[in-house]
């Protein structure tokens, strides 16, 4: 078999496609569940639909230079049309499939967007909506026909009918679309990219087919994945992890892509299909682990007594023997271990569609030690990453064998690192932007004159050449009395907690540090369950005392950490409540990749964090909420406040 | 923007079912007295009243679980004085229950497999043996189950057992066993009674898509007037088993004497 991407006239992806259909023609290049079986195209049979799709977008018009929206689940078809843009020497900009109306429209007016392809009639309606506003929204093509049978509009084109015309604009035209591929040049931009806008309006990030290629040789020859790999490609494709994973990487390296069913069967399709490459934010990790402890709490004595027997063997010498490191840990535990994996690790490993799985990683959020050590202990070579879209996620990573916990690895090759002044992570590497879309001065304000672009991280390296990241650089404040205040640091502490979801810390400027927490529905739910605790729903148990004091408990943990670090010491929590509500990404209050936007949050809950460091012990509040079909209500509540114990700092350490 | 423009383009055709003059009584109960209504294909029907209004003994009478004892029903052309459920069943009366009818133990996948059950041809023991003609019987019974489990959005929970599901899904499985029948008249007992509104909103969308995408016509039972002004093309309203309005939904909502049944009149 031919090298991964050896062949190194394919600069662009439609040439990599090429390539592919040509060496690896017969081979599985793309699956997709439907109506329960797995259907699947080989290379050849992508190549020929890819071909067939970009000549229907040239029979509407689509050319050069133009850009068409991509909406929907991870779909074959949506992937194809990627390709098929890009072919065309277009720019497919993929959008977060549950974004509303509103939101979709800047992005549509931003990228001046006048071609559409999205997966059904939820993303029609919501195009259809927009066009109200955005005329130049001319062609909308929907991949599912269901429910759109009466749509009148002339400019809706299903993606049958669009490969149609294709496939005749194609006999009619034979040279064209060879025509079109050898046009491409590889400082094209071949994708764009939207950040979430953690603060203003979000930007398109452009990228060349250089610079993706580029990351992705790197992340493919670092790892030693090959065209045997397969990937399930379930994370959303506005996202750059999935478009590297599912659409880069998988166009260099030849593997296969995996589409599961629908969002709700991805647990299932994981397990049959078993991939050999996994990435998953922190988040899916996490939600993964609680159904395994759920699961294992309902079981039999018996199989729950083995269970915890071994998974204390493996937290004894599970990430060691992971590592490499055998050697270290005692005999009579290897023993054990090797019968562990035969009757719990193996078995564990199938139900979480982990079998195969040479290489995981997650990264994009910080990921708890519990967790982290969880998955290592039972033989899941799980990693940490670190990146951005900007960067095309190729940064930092943890090498095989060598992973520490509280950072993100060794810079890759080809990548260049160094540390501001202020403590700000600053880069070069080949997955560089080519430049926010239309907006130079973001450009200028994110790439310093002499080429290195600045991440907004703040972080160090130890002493072993691993960095560290411990907040955006901006929010990094100080306390009145001087103290480094990290507030996604603390926060990020108190999320790994299975009882809290989120957390939002706040302290600088101020005398002291507090925080808002936001239960974890599911996980203090069933703990109230098994207390007999009645509650009508979220906002009734987040006041019930017995929760505030299982909250003060996990505080009171992170304060006795932070104790510990000289540094951050005195930014323990002295106050904290339990909000009302949970936190949302339709009343924007989180990012769609669900990160606080704490400044917001700040101003939206002001009588609430007045109250905070006032001293009060309640404070009343109203709040909007936004339903998911648009409506809005209002949610009252009289919400508790309570103090928490705090810890001296370290002494010992402090002097030093 | 799809409720503006569906009436002008969906078509309602003829009368698909009547029923004349159906007069029921339980030994002294009168249920339903002298009822007569139509109901067109491709329409969407309700049947609405107060509780005991007589709309469930309504729909028994149209599919032959009661034999009414005065009246005609005409189904297609075909006249009856009483429907049999067998009869009903093989000219296309698919239906839902009031409470939930499934088979708890199986899977939702098998239960909707029995809603195939009149278009299997093979015997039994022919089906159990699984070769030849019958197993390519079986698979295309399985792919059209399939494509009901996909209109539904049910896929997550194909193989597990419609007793471990929540009320607003097992709601969703029985209407997927009435679909896999296909029939061309579909009677919906309650279909959302103790649903959120989150869980309407699915079940309304979905009855409006086998509506659309099936050309399936409906008669319903609903109580959810916001639901029944929404999606149905035309009303009846029973009360104490008398027909006391019959037309579109705006007229029903300003017809007195449904006032009066509904928010009761000072004697």
């Amino acid at each position: 078999m031919s090298q991964p991407g050896s062949n190194p006239d394919a600069d662009t992806f439609p040439r990599l496609l090429l390539h592919h259909a040509a060496v690896r023609g017969d081979r599985t290049a793309i699956r997709e569940k439907d109506l329960g079986i797995w259907l699947s195209w080989t290379w050849r049979e992508v190549a020929d639909q890819v071909r067939a799709t970009a000549c229907g977008l040239a029979a509407l018009g689509f050319g050069r230079g133009m850009s068409v929206a991509i909406v929907g689940d991870n779909r074959p078809r949506l992937y194809w049309s990627m390709a098929a843009a890009q072919a065309l020497g277009g720019v497919p900009v993929p959008l977060y499939q549950d974004a509303i109306a509103q939101e979709m429209q800047f992005v549509l007016e931003n990228a001046e967007i006048g071609f559409a392809i999205v997966e059904d009639q939820e993303q029609v309606d919501k195009l259809l909506e927009i066009r109200a506003n955005h005329p130049a929204l001319k062609h909308i093509v929907y991949d599912d026909p269901r429910g759109l049978r009466n749509y009148p509009d002339l400019e809706l084109v299903s993606f049958q009918a669009l490969q149609e015309r294709g496939r005749e604009f194609d006999r009619a035209q034979p040279e064209f679309y060879a025509a079109q591929i050898a046009l491409g040049r590889a400082d094209d931009t071949a994708v764009m990219l939207y950040t979430s806008g953690t603060t203003g309006n979000p930007k398109g990030v452009c990228h060349s087919h250089a610079s993706l290629i580029a990351a992705s040789r790197g992340d493919i020859a670092f790892d030693g994945f090959t065209a045997d790999d397969e990937v399930l490609s379930y994370l959303p494709m506005a996202w750059v992890g999935d478009h590297l994973f599912s659409y880069a990487q998988a166009m260099v390296a030849g593997f296969c892509v995996n589409c599961p069913e629908s969002s709700e069967t991805v647990l299932n399709d994981l397990r049959e299909i078993g991939p050999t490459y996994y990435f998953a934010p922190p988040r899916v990790f996490e939600n993964l682990l609680t159904s395994v402890m759920i699961r294992m709490e309902d079981a039999a004595a018996f199989k729950r007594r083995l269970f915890h027997h071994f998974m204390a063997v493996a937290k004894r010498c599970g990430a060691k023997i992971m590592d490499g490191r055998a050697g270290d840990a005692k005999l009579g535990d290897r023993l054990q271990y090797a019968l562990g994996d035969l009757v719990i690790y193996g078995p564990l490993r199938n139900v979480l569609g982990m079998s195969r799985v040479r290489v995981a990683y997650t990264g994009g959020a910080a990921i708890g030690p519990d967790l982290f050590d969880f998955y290592r202990s039972i033989g899941v070579n799980l990693k940490q990453l670190y990146g951005q879209t900007e960067t095309a996620v190729y940064v930092c990573k943890q090498p095989t064998g060598n992973v520490k916990l509280d950072t993100v690895g060794r810079p890759l090759p080809g990548v260049e690192i160094r540390i501001a002044d202020d403590g700000e992570v600053q880069v070069k590497t080949p997955g560089m932007l080519k430049e926010y879309f239309k907006r130079p001065d973001a450009t200028a304000e994110s790439i310093t004159t002499d080429g290195w672009f600045m991440t907004g991280d703040a972080g160090y390296f130890d002493g072993d050449g691993h960095l560290k990241i411990i907040d955006r650089s901006k929010d990094v404040g100080r306390l009145n009395d001087g103290t480094l205040f990290a507030p996604q640091y603390i926060e990020n502490k108190l999320k790994f907690f299975p009882h809290i979801k989120e957390a939002v810390a706040f302290g600088h400027a101020r005398d002291l540090c507090t925080a808002f927490i936001n239960i974890d529905l599911g996980s203090v739910g069933n703990w109230a369950e098994r207390r007999g605790i009645a509650y009508s729903g979220y906002t009734d148990l987040a006041q019930k005392d017995e929760v505030y004091e299982l909250v003060r408990q996990c505080v009171e943990q992170v304060n006795r950490d932070l104790a510990t670090d000289p540094k951050l010491g005195n930014s323990q929590i002295r106050r904290f409540l339990v909000l009302h509500k949970e936190l949302d990404a339709d009343d924007g209050e989180l990012t769609r990749t669900r990160k606080v936007r704490r400044n917001f949050i700040a101003e939206r809950y002001a009588q609430l964090v007045g109250a905070l460091f006032a001293g009060d012990s309640h404070c009343e509040i109203e709040a909007q909420v936004k339903f998911e079909d648009g409506r809005t209500g209002t949610i009252r509540a009289d919400v508790k406040i309570r103090d928490a114990a705090t810890f001296p700092v370290d002494a010992g350490k402090a002097a030093a | 923007m799809s409720a503006v423009t569906q009436p002008a383009v969906r078509r309602i055709g003829g009368v698909l079912l009547s029923v004349e003059n159906i007069s029921l009584a339980f030994g002294g109960v009168k249920a339903l007295t002298d009822i007569s209504f139509d109901v067109r294909e491709h329409e969407i029907r309700a049947i609405i009243g107060p509780n005991g209004a007589g709309k469930s003994s309504m729909l028994n009478c149209i599919n032959g679980v009661y034999a009414p004892q005065q009246g005609r029903i005409h189904l297609d052309g075909a006249t009856f004085s009483a429907m049999d459920p067998h009869k009903a069943a093989a000219m296309g009366i698919a239906r839902t229950f009031q409470n939930i009818a499934l088979f708890k133990g199986m899977s939702v996948l098998d239960n909707l497999m029995t809603g195939r059950n009149l278009k299997m041809k093979s015997s039994l023991l022919a089906q159990a043996l699984y070769i030849g003609p019958n197993r390519r019987e079986e698979l295309a019974h399985r792919e059209a189950v399939e494509r009901i489990i996909d209109f539904l959005q049910i896929e997550s929970v194909r193989k597990t057992p419609v007793g471990r599901l929540p009320y607003g899904v097992q709601k969703r499985v029985e209407l997927g066993r009435a679909l896999a029948a296909e029939p061309r008249l579909l009677l919906l007992d309650e279909p959302m009674a103790g649903m959120n509104i989150e869980e309407k909103q699915d079940m309304c969308r979905f009855v409006l898509d086998v509506n659309d995408e099936f050309g399936t016509t409906i008669v319903l039972i609903e109580h959810d007037m916001g639901v029944v002004m929404d999606i149905c093309d035309r009303v009846v309203v029973l009360d104490y088993g008398r027909k006391i309005g019959d037309g579109a939904p705006e007229d029903i909502r300003h017809n007195q004497a449904v006032i009066d049944a509904y928010l009761g009149v000072a004697h």
